[in-house]
Parts: C-alpha cells; structure tokens; sequence
C-alpha cells in the first residue's frame, strides 16, 4: 500500500490522500459489482420484455407491472396466489417466533449448571441450512412412512394437504429458527440493569408486572429488531416450501420467492420475474415503516 | 435471579432439549439403515442391522458424487470467508479510522444497502455472474456473497471500539496506514474477525437458493444443492438422503461446537442471514 509517513511542520502526516480509497478499492470492487449496479439493472431488466433465451430484449416501459395487477393476465393469479402464501406463512409464523423464544430466553435468563449447554442444543438446528432441514422433515413428516406419523397412528398429510401443509411449514420453521431469536432475546435481557428488577420488587407486585414494567419496555429495542427481521425473513421464504411441500397441494404453499425463482430462474422470464421482486420490495418495505410507527406511538 | 425448583427446572430444560436434538438423532441413525427397515412400521429405533451401505450408494453414483460436493463446499465457504476477512476488514478500518471526503457518504451508502432483500439482486446477478463467465462455477457461490454490507458494519463498529493509544504509538514511531493496520488493529481484532469468518462461512456452507439456479454440473454442486438432487432421485430411499445430510451437517455441528461462542457473539449482534 502507497502510504508515506512524513513529519509535516511538526505535524505528523500519516496517509498520502490516496491511502483511504486504496484500503476501501477492494471491497468497493465487489460491492459495486454484486450489490449496486444489480439493484439499478434489476430496475432496467424489470421495463423490458427480458427473455433469457431469446436476442431480443423490447422495451415494455411498466407493462411488467401492470400485468400483476391485471386479472387477464398469464401471471395475475399465480402471482397473487403466491403472494398470498407468504403472506398467510409470515402472518402466522411471525407472533410464534416472536412470543415462543422469548419464553426460552426467559427460561434461560438465570443462573444455572449448564446454562451455555442448553443454550446451544436449543440454537443447533439454525446451524443446519434449510436443504438438510427440509429433506429432514420431509422424511419425518412422509404420511405412510415417516416417524411422526408412526408415533402419533393415523396418516395425517402433513406435506400434501392444506391445512396440514401450513401446519408443517411453520412448525418446522419454528423449531428451526426459534434459536435464533432466542440468542438476541437473551442478549437483550442481559443488558437490562439489575436495579430496574430491585425497585420494582420494593414497590411490590407480582411477576407479572415485574415482566410488563421492566422486562418489556427494557426489550423494546430488541423487540423492534426481532418484529421487523422476523417478518422480513419470513418473507423471504422458500427453502421449506421448496422441499418440503413443493408448493403442494397444487401450487398452494408455492411462495411469492417460489414463483418469482421459477418465472425468472426457470422459465427465464426475467423481466416480469424483476417486476415482482421490486413489488414485493415496496410491500415490504410499508409493512417495516408500518411496525416502525406502531413501537414509536407505543413510546407516547 | 429468582430461586427456582431445580427438578421442575431441568426437567422442563431437557424435554424441551429433546425436541430440538431428536430429528437430528435420527437422521444419524436413519443414514446407516437399510432402506427397508428405514421405513419400517413401527419403526426401529437403533438400526438392526447397522450397515453403510448408504453411503456406498452415493459414492458409487457419479451423479450424486457427495465427496465432491463436501469438499465443493469446503472450498467454496472458506474462500468467501477469507475474501470476507480481507475486503472488509480493510473498507471497515478506512471508515473507522482514516480521513477523507465523501466518507460519511459513503458509509452511509453501504449501511443502506442493508436493506436491500437479497431476492432483488439474485436475477441481475445471474445475469452478471453469466457475463463474468462465472455460471456454474465456484466463482459464482464466493464473490457475490462477499459483497455484502454486514462484515464492513460489524468490524466498523469493532475498530471504532478499540483504544487510539496503540495506533498513536506506533505512528509515533513512524508506522504507515498500512503497518498500523496489520501489525496493530488486525491483531488486536482476532475475536471480531473470528466471528465474521464463522458467521461468513456457515452463511456460504448453507446457502440454497442461489447455488440451485446458478449451478448445474454435478461435479460443481455444493451440498445443499446436491441434497435437492438426492432428493429428487432417491424419493423414499431415506437412508441415502439422511446420509447426505450427514455430510452437509456434521462439519457445521462440529464448527458450532468449537466456535459458540463467537456465533452466539455474532447473532446477538444480529444477522446471520447477511
């Protein structure tokens, strides 16, 4: 690296002034590559009629946009169809992920042997990408032959029929993300003075108003976090449904990152695949302001 | 804190443990069954009689060659790892320490792009990644992944944290940017970049959705995209499936085990999905 050190009118000059964009050139090659000129070309590609496999590119202007909105449409249903499966996957995913570790954490939040321990079994899973997950609970959750259904008798279709198919994929997603939310739940805990807890216990009151006066508005920054990135991840679903559902019974468990993979990745409809992507961005991006206003109007 | 029934306690603890490390159980035990028995009804618990032969099956498949696909994935997650250690570390300490104009600009532009779904990027950056050549390559799995902006925020804030003390004694004795920031920051750095490289390298080891559309080669798959192949050839022989996911498990299991505390480091300051 270029970089001279030179005593300057008693002054030490530490860098030459290319210095600092040396040491920020190499990240900024990738970044630029791989994150900023994709997120403007992904607007480009979304006004054209952008098909792979074919030399022709025509630009449509906002016609790719138009077509999600318009029922007659070859997209229309299948879109709104799959749009529709995130959102019934994150509506009922998101309060367990929220409510659940945060009763783990609680569980864990006190001095005990083989506290570390527990902590770890209980993360485990998230260590395990979502292929190993979902080729996992496919085999468990199989209706003639697998292991749940060998122990519980009966052959409920846990990945062939709705609403067991829901049942299925937010389960799994629970047992295998809940670590995750856990860990950050506990972290939050942990920064919560001791002395918040010592009032309260001298101003009397139960557990649960120690939990609703201290531990709550004490996790509210944590709580913000976790709702928006619980959300965000849960609309980002694929990997579950993918494998273990396949979008079955029908396309009904087929998410909108399904349908925008296999439009844009499989079929090579790139252009109208681009569309979708930034529509579910814009949805996405109202819901976040939204939670955002309801924690600040909570503060008042 | 409070005083708690210690029978009460762990039972409620080990149950709960159970659920969590039950399935993973049994898909060891499953991956050395017959694939008869492994569909047994009622099922065995332990394998009556213990075989590999799943894994020969693999092995012997050149369509599914998972020894392949296990060190595809070494590579691949090690190497976006270290790219991640290198390119970050260095934009982190430009931004933490060094002067200059548009930095906050800068900065600013990086954090922002946090935000951006990564679902957005992967169809410009197919066809990006097309242009390069790169498509069903390992290329492909390591450089983008290491454009992301979580490494530069997570070592800023980690540089930002260190005393000045260090770095002002050894300009005193006439160390450029460059030696200040390998003899001095980097060395007193090595928990934060530990976390990065593990958090970077279980990121990579678990990526699905990308490699599965810009892989196609079997000798060039990774292991999750290997498993959606097993799946799709094996159906319900489960002991060659459970087997794969051995493999894809075991290496992450094991540098958990090692590492926890610096994963555990890393989620509590959030992200391990970048």
């Amino acid at each position: 690296m270029a970089a001279e050190t030179a005593a300057t009118g008693g002054q030490v000059r530490r860098t030459g002034p290319a210095t600092p964009y040396l040491f920020l050139l190499p990240y900024f090659v990738v970044f630029t590559t791989f994150v900023l000129v994709p997120a403007v070309y992904g607007l480009w590609i979304s006004l054209h009629d952008w098909d792979y496999l074919l030399p022709g590119k025509p630009f449509v202007g906002l016609d790719n946009y138009k077509a999600l909105f318009d029922p007659g449409s070859a997209v229309y249903s299948f879109w709104w169809e799959s749009l529709s499966a995130t959102g019934i996957f994150t509506v009922l995913s998101v309060p367990l992920l929220l409510v659940i570790p945060l009763l783990i954490a609680l569980l864990l939040n006190r001095r005990f042997k083989g506290r570390t321990l527990f902590r770890a079994i209980y993360f485990a899973p998230y260590v395990l990408g979502v292929a190993v997950i979902g080729v996992l609970w496919r085999f468990l959750l199989d209706p003639n032959l697998g292991v749940v259904n060998a122990i519980i008798g009966g052959s409920t279709p846990w990945t062939t029929a709705v609403p067991w198919a829901w049942v299925t994929l937010v389960g799994v997603t629970v047992w295998w993300t809940l670590g995750f939310n856990a860990v950050i739940y506990l972290a939050g805990l942990q920064d919560i003075p001791r002395e918040l807890y010592e009032a309260a216990r001298i101003d009397g009151g139960g557990k649960w108003s120690e939990f609703r006066h201290v531990t709550l508005p004490g996790l509210r920054p944590v709580l913000l976090f976790i709702t928006v990135n619980t959300i965000l991840v849960s609309a980002n679903m694929f990997g579950q449904s993918y494998l273990i559902t396949q979008g079955a019974p029908g396309t009904e468990t087929r998410t909108a990152i399904m349908y925008i993979a296999q439009v844009g990745l499989a079929d090579y409809k790139m252009g109208s695949a681009a569309a979708m992507s930034y529509l579910l961005t814009a949805c996405l991006l109202v819901i976040s302001v939204i939670v955002f206003r309801m924690f600040r109007e909570k503060d008042k | 804190m409070s005083r708690v029934r210690p029978v009460a306690w762990y039972t409620i603890l080990i149950g709960l443990s159970f659920v969590f490390i039950a399935p993973l159980i049994w898909m060891l035990l499953t991956a050395f069954k017959t694939s008869g028995e492994a569909t047994r009804v009622p099922p065995t618990v332990f394998p009556q009689e213990p075989t590999t032969g799943a894994f020969d099956t693999l092995m012997g498949n050149d369509q599914t060659p998972v020894l392949r696909w296990f060190l595809n994935s070494v590579l691949a997650a090690t190497g976006q790892a270290l790219l991640v250690l290198a390119v970050a570390s260095m934009a982190a300490y430009a931004l933490a320490r060094l002067e200059f104009r548009f930095k906050r600009l800068i900065f600013g532009m990086i954090i922002a792009t946090l935000f951006i779904p990564s679902f957005v990027l992967i169809i410009p950056n197919f066809l990006i990644v097309d242009r390069l050549g790169m498509l069903d390559t390992l290329w492909a799995l390591v450089l983008p992944g290491a454009a992301g902006a979580f490494g530069v925020f997570f070592l800023r804030q980690f540089f930002l944290s260190l005393p000045r003390e260090l770095e002002e004694a050894a300009v005193l004795e006439g160390a450029n940017s460059w030696q200040i920031f390998t003899k001095v920051v980097l060395p007193l750095s090595k928990p934060a970049l530990a976390t990065l490289a593990v958090i970077s390298f279980l990121t990579n080891w678990n990526d699905f959705i990308w490699p599965i559309y810009v892989l196609f080669s079997p000798e060039v798959l990774t292991l999750p995209p290997g498993l959606d192949i097993l799946q799709g050839a094996y159906t319900i022989n489960y002991p060659v499936i459970m087997a794969g996911a051995l493999v894809a498990s075991v290496p992450v299991l094991l540098l958990f085990m090692v590492a926890q505390r610096y994963v555990i480091e890393g989620v509590s300051r959030s992200g391990l999905k970048g």
